[in-house]
């Protein structure tokens, strides 16, 4: 009986150096198993005098529990000490890019259009749109703008024969919408335009929107409040000053430009708005009875309001693109910078 | 239209600056372009007499001469100038004097002789941007030691405003002084026209054959002319701030007279008249020399000036050279004409021409200048040139001229146009100042419309005119109302927005390029495209509208490559143009390129270049968000842009919609590109369209699935063994995939393996072995007997 405070030591000492849980479930065998040595103790018993047995026992069944307990915590303590190696193991760099494909991205131009589609979609515009080589009668005659109108000198146009050109503008769109819907008509025409100019400033495409409200009781102020808002939300200034200028387009009257504060220098007068502090952006006009005659409505009972816009011009000013030509480079070096 | 501002505050002279008053015509509808001091910034230059002048005794060219600057004693100067002489009033800087770019003049010693000063040219003093040769030379009554700048009165401006078509009115001192008046309230000071007295009654007959075209004609015959004398430097110097240049004394007084009052005139001499002035059409083909030196053919739709010879001038655009004045002209037939702006119109275009006077006529010219302008162009030409005038011939058709314009204007339409009540006094105010001869009647107000507005006509025109005076910016502003009406919207179909959307997920950058391309380039990429061609283009790289967008991505792939880009992904969205102008299709397409690796540069290993099935994998992708990819087939086929065996044709609902495919390596090597490139453009309709989902109940029975695999003959398309399978694997095939294509050992030469997986799944029972193993046994037998196939064991 003496023997077990030598046996508990050393089997404490064995559960201590244990490096794998196969090694602990062979102690629990050799200790605590049905033919363990521990085990053997408590078989040994009945050798004892009776009135030494139960506190023997005790003893013995003592040293089992603690034993059990110690071998619990020495495989705790293994598994712990596992997954940490694993873990650390399986350690990668974080920091590294992730994998597959990488995302392009759309055109400056496109990311206006969207931009002015959406803004107009919202308060109830649809989006219409037309063919890019147009007849002399859609993209001149329809908007009054007869032949040998002085007008026309205003727009370069290219030809293809003597009736057939590509379009100047986007209005001939309004005109084909006009002859094919019933007021009320709320409708945006984004699209290509074609003119006769390449320069610094001018190329021979571009992109421009058009709108066209039509509908009773329709006024300037309409106009004025729609193109207001309209720069506000594009822009994303509230404050943002808005001038309607008189003009001439032959197919609205009153017609007018707009010009913004410039939006490179707040007004102060910059490069970009030749010093004035203001940038022009946008021709518009309550629609010129004529253009309802061709397009068969009654310009007594309707009125009704257009403007257009070039969306270069305007990717350039919200974008800060300097130099026209490059959003028809198709450089990857530009167009990435937009995504 | 240029014009300096002094001048203009002769006729009216509101208390605002050059720059207010630009601001003031620019918010009524006088867009002002620029505004440019007359004279560049220099200070020290007085008038001053030459007194003396010597040979400088060591240099040919250069003079010492004595000029007398008002001082009071003679200063030394060296002139290097050919034509200083004594006598003469010239601009002469003293020593202290800056000259525009800060050019200091100081005391110094030319060739030894010492020069105080410096006697100056126009383009020394920012006067004239051309060299002018030699020193300014002033009038006699200039006064010696008045400071040149205030006596030349170079403290102006030019003012340059850009007029809109219908301000024809505006193109002219007149017209721009009327509506300044109108501006400030202020009045207007006209100079006086008195008429002429002949001084001789000899006439030139005049005769109009088309009073339609030409109303009124008036000449005068101005005989003994001086056309070697000198323009008034006053004259010359405010043609120049109005950006015209001095000829010679007959054309700068037309010229003058033209932009004073508008009228545009034309003096033939009368040496080279003969018989008759006749105003008619030109006969087709008749030719005329230009003055600017070009011979033209006529067309019969164009007036012109003609003598009993043949044509002299286009009416109302340019005159001839052979009728024109020069240096040795002794007598002037001196034309005023009113030709209708349409009668003009479009002529000089017509022409490739462009002249002051046809910019004039084409917007009209108020017929009641005509007389004026021809009496106010004789007496200046009495004072330059001498001469003696003779009575006027005029032929007027009163018929033909622009009749008397009625318009009348609603208040409530004003209102109403306006969301605004104006005052009535305002309105009628308003259109009194412009001109109009306003009456009230019940509902508004009746105009009479000035001749010099061609613009007016209708209701909406005087509605402009209020609006316009009355300030756009002080009328109200309001957000228009509208019925809230729900508007149809398709579910099934996929916006252009989402496809774009998908491509940018896909990698790629979207790209814009020109609808015209260089045709050498379509030919080469599209030998058979027909497709409109301008006929007028900006340049031959820009001449033939796209039949394709191969062409415009792939000018924007060699953009790339030949800046360091390796691998580039684009896609456009556009139309494209199909046929001869009467059958002509403008079909709107989707359409993409890549090249380089499959992916970007990076960390990861897969360095494999993109190939045909990275393109179709991402077209597919594009399909797949219309639900319904079973409608669409790829077939194999040629296209002349591609590579033969790397090509195939889409098909969507059977109905051909695009192309895929590698670029043909000889197209490439035509184009001289380096690396393969893969492309594809599928119609818009097409990839738009689509399914509404349709839900099909989840079966609780279990799946079946069976693996095949099937050697095929090479030349087999796969898709010939998906058909065959799917026809023949029953209704409850849920699903049939395709996990391998093996070829090489274990397979014989010419052939590949063709793994599929079909799943078979029953919505109300469990299918058992045998009925999957009879269409397992008809799969195979059908694609043994049709395509050759045979089941690997």
């Amino acid at each position: 009986m003496d023997h077990l405070p030598t046996l508990v030591t050393e089997a404490r000492q064995a559960i201590q150096a244990a490096e794998s849980i196969a090694a602990l479930d062979e102690l629990r065998v050799r200790y605590l198993g049905k033919k363990g040595e521990i085990t053997a103790q408590l078989k040994g018993l009945g050798k004892l005098p009776a009135e030494e047995r139960p506190a023997a026992g005790e003893r013995i069944n003592q040293a089992k529990q603690a034993l059990a307990q110690e071998l619990d915590e020495r495989r705790q303590a293994l598994s712990r000490a596992a997954l940490e190696a694993q873990l650390s193991a399986e350690r990668i760099d974080v920091t590294l890019p992730g994998r597959g494909q990488a995302s392009g991205g759309l055109h400056p131009v496109t990311l206006t259009l969207e931009r002015i589609e959406g803004l107009f979609h919202r308060i109830g515009y649809d989006v219409a749109v037309g063919p890019e080589i147009e007849d002399d009668y859609h993209n001149f005659e329809a908007l009054n703008i007869p032949a040998h109108h002085p007008a026309r000198g205003m727009a370069d146009t290219f030809y293809f024969d003597a009736t057939r050109l590509l379009r100047t503008h986007t209005s001939p769109v309004q005109v084909r919408t006009m002859k094919e819907q019933t007021p009320p008509i709320r409708i945006v025409c984004p699209g290509r335009v074609y003119r006769s100019d390449s320069d610094l400033t001018h190329t021979p495409m571009f992109h421009q929107v058009e709108g066209l409200l039509v509908d009773e009781d329709v006024s300037f102020a309409d106009l004025k409040g729609t193109i207001e808002d309209f720069l506000h939300a594009f822009f994303e200034r509230d404050d943002l000053s808005v001038r309607f200028r008189p003009s001439y387009f032959p197919f609205t009257e009153p017609s007018a430009e707009v010009d913004i504060q410039c939006v490179m220098c707040s007004g102060k007068g910059c490069r970009v708005c030749s010093h004035s502090g203001w940038l022009e952006v946008m021709g518009c006009g309550m629609v010129h009875p004529e253009v309802f005659r061709h397009s068969g409505i009654d310009a007594e009972r309707y009125k009704g309001f257009a403007f257009g816009m070039g969306a270069e011009r305007l990717a350039m000013l919200r974008y800060g693109v300097n130099d026209l030509r490059m959003f028809f480079d198709n450089d990857l070096r530009f167009l990435r910078q937009f995504a | 239209m240029k014009f300096s501002e002094q001048w203009l505050r002769e006729w009216v002279s509101p208390q605002l600056g050059a720059q207010g008053l630009a601001d003031q015509i620019t918010m009524a509808g006088l867009e002002v372009d620029a505004v440019e001091p007359v004279a560049a910034a220099f200070e020290g230059v007085v008038v001053a007499e030459v007194v003396d002048k010597r040979q400088h005794p060591d240099a040919d060219k250069l003079n010492v001469c004595l000029v007398d600057d008002g001082s009071g004693e003679s200063v030394q100067v060296v002139c290097g100038a050919p034509n200083v002489a004594v006598g003469q009033k010239v601009p002469f800087a003293r020593v202290g004097a800056v000259l525009p770019e800060d050019f200091k003049i100081k005391k110094a010693k030319l060739r030894g002789v010492e020069s105080r000063g410096m006697i100056c040219s126009a383009s020394e003093l920012g006067l004239d941007e051309e060299a002018s040769e030699g020193i300014l030379v002033l009038p006699d009554d200039a006064p010696a030691g008045e400071a040149f700048r205030a006596w030349m009165g170079l403290d102006d401006h030019t003012i340059e405003v850009d007029l809109t078509p219908n301000r024809g009115d505006c193109l002219s001192l007149k017209g721009l002084a009327r509506e300044v008046g109108v501006l400030n309230r202020l009045a207007v000071t006209t100079p006086v026209i008195e008429p002429v007295a002949p001084a001789h009654d000899e006439t030139f007959p005049v005769r109009v054959e088309d009073a339609e075209r030409c109303p009124r004609y008036i000449g005068r015959l101005v005989k003994g002319v001086d056309v070697t004398a000198e323009t008034p430097l006053w004259m010359v110097e405010r043609l120049r701030r109005s950006g015209v240049r001095s000829i010679d004394p007959v054309v700068d007084i037309t010229n003058y007279v033209m932009l004073e009052l508008g009228q545009p005139l034309h003096a033939f001499d009368r040496e080279n008249l003969h018989g008759a002035v006749v105003v008619r059409l030109a006969r087709e083909g008749e030719r005329l020399v230009l003055l600017d030196g070009q011979e033209i053919t006529l067309n019969a739709s164009t007036l012109v000036i003609a003598d009993e010879r043949g044509p002299l001038a286009i009416a109302g655009v340019m005159g001839g050279e052979d009728s024109g004045v020069g240096p040795a002209t002794r007598d002037i037939f001196l034309e005023s004409a009113f030709f209708s702006p349409l009668a003009v119109a479009g002529q000089a275009r017509a022409y490739g021409l462009h002249t002051d006077a046809s910019h004039r006529f084409e917007r009209g010219v108020d017929p009641r200048l005509t007389r004026d302008a021809v009496e106010r162009a004789t007496a200046l030409l009495l004072e330059v040139t001498g001469g003696e005038p003779g009575p006027l011939v005029e032929v007027t058709s009163a018929a033909h001229l622009p009749g008397e314009r009625q318009v009348t204007l609603r208040a409530a339409r004003l209102e109403q146009a306006l969301c605004k009540a104006l005052p009535g006094d305002e309105v009628a105010d308003i259109l009194e100042r412009l001109g109009m001869a306003v009456s009230l009647v019940d509902d508004g107000w009746q105009v009479q419309v000035p001749s010099w507005r061609f613009d007016i006509a209708i209701e909406e025109d005087l509605i402009e005119e209020v609006a316009r005076i009355h300030g756009y910016n002080r009328l109200p502003v309001r957000r228009p109302a509208a019925r809230l009406a729900l508007r149809p919207d398709h579910e099934a179909r996929t916006p252009l927005s989402r496809l774009r959307r998908q491509m940018v997920a896909r990698g790629y950058q979207e790209a814009v390029t020109y609808s015209f391309v260089a045709p050498e380039l379509q030919k080469a990429l599209l030998p058979d495209a027909v497709s409109p061609r301008l006929a007028n283009p900006i340049s031959s790289d820009l001449s033939v509208m796209r039949a394709s967008l191969f062409p415009g991505l792939v000018r924007a792939l060699e953009y790339n490559l030949n800046r360091q880009q390796t691998r580039v992904r684009l896609f456009e969205t556009g139309l494209v143009f199909r046929g001869a102008l009467d059958e002509l299709q403008q079909t709107p397409m989707l359409g993409a390129l890549a090249c380089g690796s499959r992916l970007p540069e990076g960390w990861a290993g897969a360095r494999d270049k993109v190939d045909f099935f990275d393109l179709k994998g991402d077209l597919e992708s594009l399909i797949a968000m219309g639900g319904e990819p079973e409608a669409w087939r790829f077939e194999p086929g040629d296209h002349t842009a591609l590579h033969p065996g790397q090509s195939a044709r889409i098909l969507y609902r059977g109905e051909q919609v695009g192309w895929i495919g590698a670029l043909h390596p000889g197209v490439r090597a035509e184009l001289g590109l380096k690396v393969e490139a893969f492309l594809f453009e599928v119609r818009q309709d097409a990839l738009t369209r689509g399914r509404l989902p349709a839900f099909d109940p989840l079966s609780r029975f279990p799946e079946v699935r069976r693996d095949l695999a099937f050697l095929l003959d090479e030349r087999q398309p796969v898709q010939a063994l998906l058909d065959c399978v799917r026809h023949q694997a029953g209704q409850w095939l849920q699903e049939l995939s395709l996990f391998d294509v093996y070829r090489g050992k274990g397979v014989a030469e010419g052939y590949k393996s063709v793994a599929l997986g079909l799943t078979w799944q029953h919505p109300s029972r469990t299918l058992n072995d045998e009925e999957i193993n009879q269409l397992v046994d008809a799969i195979v037998a059908e694609s043994h007997q049709n395509l050759g196939a045979e089941l690997r064991g």
